[in-house]
């Protein structure tokens, strides 16, 4: 059922994918769910344990809660924005790559490889550059337009509704070449910007703090909001155009809506701690064997484990690039690529 | 069997001769300018001392670097689009440049000599497009997969290449980005030497023997096994030499991004002629980083040439997907 919903519309020679018949029963969608919400839980208090000095859960626990203890300002300060961001940005980036997919019928859809974030980073880094702007409250509304601006495009260029997979894939790569160039020229036109944006470009959670949590919040919030609003809709947009119409649903505002809310997710998060790529890709695939199709159930469960993902290679880039460390925009792609290559190979 | 129609000839030489013109504007360029008619002087031999120097010692280096890359890319490009039989099975498409890329910059920071920044980069590319064979190469080499797979590999690629600049102090990360863009600054003839030696014996191998038997793949594989050419051997072999020819051309520029995408491209529409229309695209390829080159002295700022054409090959990668779609290929 899954297989038949993810074709293109025309058979075209083009690459399509399908992935594994899979039935899931009924029971189980909601008992997988509670799992991965413990499987999160854990994931947090691990990436708030992680550091220069290693906090067992218990000290966790006392540095969040307990004003007196020896790492409730080690815990407040630095690891819990941290942690926290990414959880938000991780949900953000899942969420964007779920929504992406089922309105382009696209199971490569990431908002990495699409360009998106690259249209954010172009937009940011015009900002630094020029209007010597160094903060994400600045930022933040350049990538906003740069993410929306990219996205429009891409969907364009891919051919809107009769897109198909590798089209979509090539137009983003086309934007994200270009893009990048760009933001080369403008980083070796200004030296100090290399230096501010050489760590922001591979895609960071080093920085953060609870201001850019504060700030990024409310934007993700909205394109929540929306991508959860217009779930139902677009599972009925999955069976084409007039069914959709037949079951009360209108096409055209759909879409839209759905770029509004990509827009919203992948600009703030972009802005907040630079383009990640895969994980809006792999969280996606990875969940919906266990829900199906089902947008109800898929969305769901990206966004509980979208951010393990996210927090999970932040850890593994800490535990790995020790004493400094790995940046989790490159714990993603290099975990992300791999899985990509495998669904490309086994596409039919 | 080398391609001799008129058409085929009048573009090649059109574009060697606008190539010629504009090497020129480009060696009269710079904080001493000198007008044309003197450096066309300058190079046979009758200028001035100071023209002399200026132009055969500061800027004819880089002005040779910029032809030979040109032609490099757009031979090895010429060669992944008739073998991939897709307009964009482009060796940047494919992910090679960011290999080749990718363990060049390893080289940068880890702070080693030129010489093994070159090595390292031929190793990355050549590495690379064995990689891509072997994940793409099991159920042949075109369509849409092989691409897909390239778009994968260039961003874990990417990842890495991003992770390396992090390493690095200022400085290196500087001097790396202005490698990783691509760029014909203070490019000499230690750079351009490599490059001339393999091009001086790639290009006839691949004009002379592997040309007639691409041109006869495009019919078919059974057809061109019918007719006697050795499908496998040629494809793989190709390909190889191609992926060379790139990771050498990174080695002496850097990535020059899209070059080898476009000038085949350009060399088809205007040829029409089947085939991987070697010799055209050579001349197109030469033009195209050299005009590139004279743009990026231009445009206000130092810039390096990678950033324009990869600012134009953005734009007329967009512009392909379009119209391809609105034909119907893609």
């Amino acid at each position: 059922m899954y297989a038949r919903q993810q074709d293109p519309p025309e058979a075209d020679g083009s690459a399509t994918l399908s992935t594994i018949d899979t039935r899931p029963s009924v029971a189980a969608r909601p008992v997988g769910l509670l799992v991965a919400v413990v499987v999160l839980a854990v994931v947090l208090v691990l990436g708030i344990g992680f550091g220069a000095r290693f906090l067992t859960p218990g000290e966790v626990w006392a540095g969040l809660v307990d004003p007196g203890s020896p790492f409730y300002r080690i815990v407040h300060e630095m690891r819990l924005p941290r942690t926290l961001l990414g959880l938000v940005v991780g949900l953000a980036l899942g969420l964007a790559g779920a929504i992406m997919q089922a309105l382009t019928r696209n199971p490569l859809a990431d908002p990495g490889l699409l360009g998106i974030n690259a249209g954010a980073s172009a937009a940011v880094a015009s900002a630094a550059a020029f209007l010597g702007i160094g903060t994400f409250a600045g930022w933040v509304w350049f990538a906003l337009a740069g993410a929306a601006v990219v996205t429009a495009l891409v969907y364009a260029v891919g051919g809107g509704r009769s897109a198909t997979p590798a089209r979509l894939a090539l137009a983003g790569a086309a934007l994200n070449a270009a893009l990048y160039s760009y933001v080369s020229a403008v980083m070796l036109a200004n030296t100090a910007s290399i230096e501010k944006m050489r760590f922001w470009t591979v895609g960071s959670l080093a920085s953060a703090d609870f201001g850019t949590l504060r700030q990024v919040t409310p934007f993700i919030l909205a394109g929540v909001l929306i991508a959860l609003a217009v779930a139902r809709p677009l599972n009925a947009l999955s069976l084409g155009d007039d069914a959709a119409r037949a079951l009360g649903a209108r096409p055209g505002v759909i879409r839209a809506l759905v770029i509004v809310a990509v827009t919203l997710l992948c600009g703030a998060a972009t802005a907040a701690c630079g383009p990640i790529v895969f994980v809006g890709l792999l969280i996606p695939h990875l969940v919906r064997p266990i829900t199906g199709p089902d947008l109800r159930w898929l969305l769901p469960y990206t966004m509980v484990l979208a951010p393990v993902l996210l927090v999970g290679a932040d850890v593994l880039g800490r535990v790995l690039g020790s004493p400094g460390e790995l940046q989790v925009g490159v714990v993603t792609a290099v975990l992300g690529g791999p899985l990509f290559l495998y669904l490309v190979r086994v596409a039919k | 069997m080398i391609t001799t129609r008129p058409r085929t000839v009048l573009i090649g030489g059109g574009a060697l001769l606008a190539m010629a013109a504009v090497a020129v504007l480009t060696l009269g360029t710079g904080d001493f300018p000198i007008a044309p008619g003197d450096v066309v002087k300058t190079l046979f031999g009758q200028g001035d001392a100071a023209q002399a120097f200026i132009v055969n010692e500061l800027r004819l280096p880089r002005v040779i670097t910029a032809i030979l890359v040109g032609m490099a890319l757009a031979a090895a490009g010429a060669v992944f689009q008739s073998v991939t039989r897709n307009p964009l099975g482009s060796p940047d498409i494919l992910g090679i440049t960011s290999g080749a890329g990718a363990a060049a910059l390893t080289v940068v920071i880890l702070g080693g000599t030129s010489t093994q920044l070159s090595l390292a980069a031929v190793a990355g590319g050549i590495g690379t497009a064995l990689v891509i064979q072997l994940i793409g190469g099991r159920r042949g080499l075109h369509g849409y997969r092989f691409i897909l797979i390239g778009i994968g590999m260039t961003a874990i690629l990417n990842g890495i290449v991003g992770y390396l600049l992090t390493k690095g102090v200022q400085m290196e990360s500087a001097r790396a980005m202005l490698w990783l863009t691509g760029s014909f600054d203070g490019r000499g003839w230690e750079e351009a030497l490599p490059l001339l030696v393999v091009l001086a014996v790639a290009i006839p191998v691949l004009v002379l023997l592997c040309g007639p038997g691409l041109r006869m793949l495009e019919m078919g594989d059974d057809i061109a096994a019918a007719l006697g050419v050795p499908v496998k051997l040629l494809r793989n072999g190709s390909l190889l030499l191609a992926a060379a020819v790139v990771a050498f051309a990174a080695a002496a520029a850097g990535p020059v991004n899209f070059v080898a995408l476009i000038a085949p491209n350009i060399a088809k529409r205007l040829t029409r002629a089947p085939g991987p229309n070697l010799l055209p695209s050579l001349a197109i390829g030469a033009l195209l980083t050299v005009g590139a080159d004279w743009l990026a002295m231009h445009s206000g700022y130092p810039i390096p040439v990678g950033v324009v054409t990869g600012a134009l090959g953005g734009v007329y990668l967009v512009w392909l997907l379009t119209t391809e779609r609105k034909a119907g290929r893609i």
